[in-house]
């Protein structure tokens, strides 16, 4: 089990400062992210984007703000659980909330800082009725052992780079039998991987069906047959072993919605005051909260981690009188 | 100030007539997010995300779509040839009348 006194949901630009400014107050955190990476949207959706209104930065680039946040956390040993959505939550006997992870990973604290932002990221899942049935019965959003198709069809969507690698990747004698559907003829992934791909197919080891989309899947108890719709061509049907359906990430609220927190437009609702949620000993800053005025700002998340943390180490030492310290003064001492 | 209407049909059929601005260099998502319509704009405007996907339905010509958008909209569902995404149509006096349908969501 983890310990810590601050437990952050959420490693994007705000849960990483929250760091910094609960490590001036002597408190540790540790940080729960579903993505493998720090950063939050920064670093998954727009590392290379340039952002213009952090203060005393003129510009500067999404990737490289998260790794300025993470040298100036540095000096108080964060703690990371990445790759883990953070799934239930308890409170044990001494009043510390208890935080499991969809993998088993389990963290106490007595503070918790909801930072999520617009929630966890999972892949984008096609508007297919009867998906669900078939999810790890043929259809997997994300390839974790490619071994597994081994000998097998597969069919493989999307136009990005993932779509693209994958499908070079199981033509090269791993799948029996490799399709790649595409809802248009251009695709966004890299050059050369597109060559590959186009390459691939003309030697006949990739199926390639472009213009054209998985609309149905059927299948008894395991997935057996996908439904594929060409733009001019109707329908027609695909015998396969797997799909899979490679659309990207979105964010999703996800677990957090059903923690009794009170929620209002998707985020949570929070006072001003201290950013405090309805349930006390949890907060929540950044973009997933919502207040009167509230502004999805990087630097506005920022000021509520600041406020936020003074309210918690009076929750952990109700005796202990708080002084604010400038960094100037004192400088930063680290863990 | 510089004003032109702009109708959204939401996911449900309805209609809202909306004033738009045309100096504040706001584009369709915007537009809609401030009418508190429910369109995401996770990304914030930077043609990364497509949850702003919608449908031109009136016959105005918008600028071609850049790499960008046609590139992102591989990432959405029920994509059509009319699909744009709402923050890469800047409003403009010629946009007067648009009318743009949300897309379903997921």
């Amino acid at each position: 089990m983890i310990q810590t006194d601050i437990l952050i949901i959420g490693a994007g630009p705000c849960g990483l400062f929250t760091v910094f400014e609960a490590g001036l107050l002597k408190l540790r955190c540790h940080l729960i992210d579903a993505l493998p990476q720090p950063g939050g949207q920064c670093a998954e959706i727009y590392p290379k984007k340039p952002i213009y209104d952090i203060p005393a930065y003129p510009s500067i680039l999404a990737g490289e703000l998260v790794d300025q946040l993470m040298e100036q956390a540095e000096p108080f040993k964060p703690g990371f659980t990445l790759g883990e959505r953070a799934e239930t939550i308890v409170k044990d006997d001494e009043d510390q909330f208890i935080v499991t992870t969809n993998r088993g990973t389990v963290h106490r604290a007595p503070i918790i800082a909801i930072a999520g932002g617009l929630g966890c990221f999972e892949p984008r899942k096609p508007p297919i009725a009867n998906l669900a049935d078939f999810e790890d019965k043929g259809v997997e959003y994300i390839i974790k052992d490619p071994e597994f198709y081994r000998g097998k069809r597969v069919v493989v969507s999307g136009g990005g780079d993932s779509a693209l690698d994958w499908t070079i990747f199981l033509a090269d004698g791993v799948a029996s039998e490799v399709t790649l559907v595409h809802r248009r003829d251009g695709f966004r992934g890299h050059l050369d991987s597109v060559q590959k791909v186009m390459d691939l197919a003309e030697q006949g080891k990739v199926r390639l069906l472009t213009n054209a989309e998985v609309v149905g899947t059927e299948g008894d108890g395991k997935l057996e047959t996908l439904t594929v719709k060409h733009k001019t061509e109707g329908e027609m049907s695909l015998e396969t072993d797997h799909w899979v359906p490679l659309f990207g990430l979105s964010p999703k609220l996800g677990p957090i919605a059903d923690w009794n927190l009170n929620i209002s437009k998707n985020a949570i609702e929070v006072d001003t005051f201290d950013y405090s949620t309805n349930v006390p000993g949890i907060y929540a800053i950044g973009d997933i909260n919502t207040y009167p005025g509230k502004l999805k700002l990087i630097l506005c998340g920022f000021h509520e981690a600041t406020l936020m943390v003074q309210s918690a180490f009076k929750r952990i030492y109700p005796d202990k009188n708080l002084v604010l310290k400038y960094t100037t003064v004192n400088g930063v001492a680290g863990f | 100030m510089s004003m032109i209407k702009v109708t959204v049909v939401d996911r449900e059929g309805e209609s809202h007539e909306l004033d738009a601005p045309t100096d504040m260099g706001m584009n369709m998502m915007e537009l809609c997010k401030s009418a508190e319509l429910p369109v995401e704009g996770t990304c914030g405007g930077m043609a990364m995300c497509a949850s702003c996907h919608m449908y031109l339905r009136s016959d105005h010509s918008l600028p071609e779509k850049s790499d960008d958008e046609e590139d992102m909209l591989d990432e959405a569902f029920h994509v059509t040839d009319e699909s744009r995404l709402g923050c890469q149509i800047h409003l403009a006096d010629d946009l007067d009348g648009l009318v743009v349908e949300l897309a379903p969501v997921g």
